[in-house]
Order: C-alpha cells, then sequence, then structure tokens
C-alpha cells in the first residue's frame, strides 16, 4: 500500500487524515491546537459580564497602540529622516509614532496594574502573566532605541549618556548604543520582530486561558464554567 | 559655526524639573504618572457603558 492509500477515502467519507488514527505529526498537531484553541476560543463571540469593566479595557488599548506604532513606524521607514524632519507631514507622522509609543507605555502600565492587583496568573496562566513581562522589557529596549535614531542632537546625547551604562553591564563591546547603524537595524527590524512574536503570544494565551476572573468571582457562576480557576479557597 | 549654533539654539529646554532632596524628576514626567494613577482609579470606579444589561 502506498502512501496515498493510506490517507485515502474513509468508508464515512472523512480522510484518515481526520481521523484520531493520524498519527503523523501534523494530525497531531492540529488535533493538539483544535483542543487547546478551537475557533470559538480564539474568536469568542461574547465575555463574561465581569470583563465589562473599564480595567479590561487597557490591554486592548495597548495593543491598538502597538498597531499605529508599527504603522507610523512603516511610513517613516518608507520616506526615511529627512522628510519627517523637514516635510510637515513628515512631523506629524514622526509625532503620531511618538504619541502612539507614549499610549502603548501608559496603556500598559495601567494594564499591568490592574493584571497585578487581581492576581492575573491564577488558573495556570502563569505563563501568560510571564510573557507579559518579556513584552514590557523587550518595548523597553525597542523604546530606548528608538531615542537612539531620532537622527537630533537628542539621540546623540541620549547615546553618549547611555554607553556608559551599558558599557557598565559589559554588553558595551557588542550592543553599541553610539553605533547608530546597528541601534537603527535593532529599533526597525529585530526588536519590532521580537515584540510582535511575545505579545502575539500572550494574546493566543490570554485566549486559551480566557479572560481571569476578579478576585471575588464565585467559583460556581456559570459564566466561569470551562475556565481554569485556582483561586476559590478563600471565597 | 553660525549655522550650527543657530540650529542648536532650536534644541528643545531640558524642561522643568522639580526636587525634593535626592528625589528628582521632570514635570512632564510626573504628569504622566499622575495621569496614569488617575486613568486607573477611574478604570475601577467609572461603570462601564451597558455593562448592568449584560449577563
Amino acid at each position: 500500500m502506498t502512501d496515498i492509500d493510506k490517507t485515502d477515502v474513509a468508508t464515512d467519507g472523512e480522510t484518515v487524515a481526520d481521523t484520531e488514527d493520524d498519527r503523523t505529526w501534523t494530525g497531531r498537531t492540529r488535533r493538539w491546537v483544535l483542543k487547546k484553541l478551537p475557533p470559538e476560543k480564539l474568536l469568542p463571540s461574547s465575555q463574561p459580564s465581569y470583563v465589562a469593566s473599564w480595567i479590561y479595557v487597557f490591554g486592548m488599548g495597548t495593543l491598538a497602540s502597538l498597531v499605529f506604532i508599527i504603522a507610523s513606524g512603516v511610513i517613516l521607514s518608507l520616506n526615511g529622516p529627512m522628510w519627517y524632519h523637514l516635510d510637515p507631514l513628515g512631523h506629524f507622522v514622526n509625532s503620531v509614532h511618538l504619541w502612539s509609543v507614549e499610549f502603548f507605555f501608559f496603556f500598559m502600565v495601567i494594564h499591568l496594574w490592574g493584571k497585578f492587583w487581581m492576581a492575573a496568573w491564577r488558573g495556570h496562566r502563569a505563563l501568560t502573566w510571564i510573557t507579559g513581562v518579556i513584552s514590557f522589557a523587550v518595548s523597553i529596549v525597542a523604546a530606548f532605541t528608538g531615542y537612539l535614531v531620532q537622527t537630533n542632537f537628542d539621540s546623540e546625547w541620549i547615546a553618549f549618556q547611555a554607553k556608559d551604562a551599558i558599557n557598565a553591564t559589559g554588553l558595551g563591546a557588542w550592543f553599541d548604543v553610539t553605533n547608530f547603524g546597528q541601534m537603527f537595524m535593532w529599533h526597525i527590524l529585530l526588536l519590532p520582530i521580537a515584540v510582535v512574536i511575545i505579545v502575539a503570544m500572550h494574546v493566543v494565551l490570554v485566549r486559551v486561558h480566557g479572560v481571569v476572573p476578579p478576585l471575588d468571582a464565585d467559583d460556581s457562576d456559570s459564566q466561569l464554567s470551562g475556565q481554569e480557576i485556582t483561586h476559590v479557597e478563600s471565597h | 559655526m553660525t549655522d550650527f549654533l543657530s540650529v542648536a539654539s532650536t534644541v528643545d529646554p531640558a524642561g522643568i524639573f522639580l526636587s525634593w532632596g535626592i528625589f528628582s524628576i521632570q514635570l512632564g514626567n510626573l504628569l504622566v504618572i499622575v495621569a496614569m494613577f488617575a486613568v486607573f482609579i477611574a478604570a475601577l470606579f467609572v461603570p462601564f457603558p451597558g455593562g448592568r444589561r449584560r449577563k
């Protein structure tokens, strides 16, 4: 029997690849993904009533700001520094990039406070918490390299202040904040990729485990059915 | 040299700094932190539109 015969149409009309008997790595991966993150969890139509609170808004505010950061950054990349220093529209897009970052960190810090005080790592959400912490740290590095590539006197001053701090860590010989080309590549390529990947992981984990319920949510609450909760012992 | 000085003179000033002993902070940074606290507190108490109607 050839490989093609093995995955041929089964008696019920389904291919063998759709059944539990499928031991291929793609089949097993598909079953694992669909078990962990079925479509109704990935793109839910409704949320529990406790999500109808302003404190649950700031994660999405952070994501919206990230979209503006990347979109304005792409436009800045297309036109270059002379454009965003001298052209009025370039000035505007440059300002959008700056203020998107301001709002990004503004929302992210409030999101962090909110999640910290509701112990959002409950219910097997430790990895969600950890990816959030890492995304915060990587975002700070991305923002700092942004200071270095403004191509103005400000960036020169900041680079020469920062080199002492980086040199004190021992990383200065490799991560040279006075090397504009290196910092430019980190800022427009490596760090954005890192931020997007880690934020995507964070969002997927939120969807896998569901939005964390408030601390005083009753474990018998029907809205929590199917969600993983472990905080109920003291309530 | 004149051009350099004219450009240098357009560089933004450092801003207003507030100092209490060893603690020093730029006014703009302080305002952002105060605003974050205000928004955080407001988010806890301001009713969410349509929130009461949801089940």
